[in-house]
């Protein structure tokens, strides 16, 4: 048991950090995020698009030195297109995800705290519900598997990697110099 | 430590703040950040508690354990965070109803939760859907190169931005 508490414990730190973070970059406030969702404010691309190239360049140093495995999910067309268009409808309809709505709850929002929250593990228990037929159905259209875009593209991992992490840091400079 | 008590700071120290968290959370604790799966097995022990084992025997909660985790102190450790970080710089207060929303919809608060309500229904739905959300699909997963990811991460837009707009666009109370 004391390797769980261990693990819980770790979980615990690493949230208190993520949330922090979150609410220093506004993202645990509608405002911005449905400003983002307006194409008016790109705060949230800004922090989601940086995080990906430090956080994906690091990775795969370590993935390379052997120091991690990484784990990409599996997916479909029919789980991650459909189920991700949904997600998106509920996005625009709360202004919150399901990551940033637990940073606006400690913030103090209430329209996240008991609408959103609410709706949120109604959603979830109703995918259970539904979960068998889905998963023998539309889940298994146009699957693809764990693959990566690497593996897709049957390159190395940094002939993606770079590209893509000079492609976002050309993105976030037009961004800023259309002042956005 | 002026920095702790500034109420905003910039996105791109954000977001390198959490591209490097995400470093040592597989260092650490070989996680990926991503909190909804959480959630969904949050709705497992409410269901359990509600019905009983018929609800424990579904096939997604076999599947997706309704038991506390790694990912689900995650989120409670999300929760506290947020709250010192606001509270440092004196931006916690108590809202039903955002700003923004109430400029172009009016202040009353039924009409807001329900509309949230419904967003976090279907949030909460195609989340699981996809297997992921903005942050295990559209931070973790986009670089860890997943194609599965990367789909959902720009889904995750598109619905977004188009339910936004249409929103806005169309239901706004004048101007």
């Amino acid at each position: 048991m004391r390797n769980r508490t261990t693990q819980l414990l770790q979980g615990l730190g690493f949230g208190i950090l993520f949330g922090f973070l979150l609410q220093k970059g506004g993202v645990t406030n509608y405002n911005v995020i449905i400003a983002q969702l307006l194409l008016e404010d790109f705060t949230v691309l800004k922090i989601m698009l940086t995080a990906v190239v430090v956080g994906g360049l690091g990775l795969h140093v370590f993935q390379a030195l052997g120091w991690i495995t990484l784990n990409p999910k599996p997916g479909s067309w029919g789980r991650n297109a459909v189920g991700g268009l949904i997600f998106g409808v509920g996005f625009g309809l709360l202004g919150y995800c399901p990551g940033t709505i637990a940073g606006a709850i400690g913030n103090g929002y209430l329209d996240a705290a008991i609408g959103g929250l609410v709706g949120i593990l109604i959603g979830a228990a109703l995918l259970a519900a539904y979960y068998p037929g889905l998963k023998r159905g539309i889940f298994l259209q146009g699957n693809f598997g764990p693959q990566t875009l690497a593996q897709l593209l049957k390159v190395s991992p940094w002939a993606v990697l770079i590209p893509l992490s000079t492609l976002i840091l050309l993105l976030l400079y037009i961004l800023e110099r259309a002042g956005l | 430590m002026a920095w702790l008590t500034a109420t905003r700071w910039s996105p791109y120290a954000v977001g390198i703040g959490i591209g490097i968290l995400s470093w040592f959370t597989w260092l650490i604790s070989s996680k990926p950040l991503g909190c909804s799966t959480s959630f969904a097995r949050t709705a497992g022990m409410i269901e359990k508690a509600l019905r009983g084992q018929s609800a424990a025997q579904r096939l997604y909660y076999q599947e997706v354990q309704p038991k506390v985790d790694w990912q689900w102190m995650l989120v409670l450790g999300m929760i506290i965070g947020a709250f010192f970080a606001a509270l440092l710089s004196g931006d916690f207060e108590l809202v039903w109803v955002p700003s923004r929303w109430a400029t172009a919809f009016g202040s009353a608060v039924g009409v807001r939760l329900i509309v949230a309500l419904i967003g976090g229904v279907l949030l909460g739905f195609g989340a699981r859907w996809a297997g992921g959300c903005t942050s295990g699909h559209g931070i973790s997963g986009t670089m860890q190169l997943a194609v599965s990811s990367w789909i959902s991460a720009i889904c995750f837009f598109i619905g977004g931005i188009v339910a936004a707009h249409l929103l806005y666009g169309l239901l706004a109370l004048g101007g």
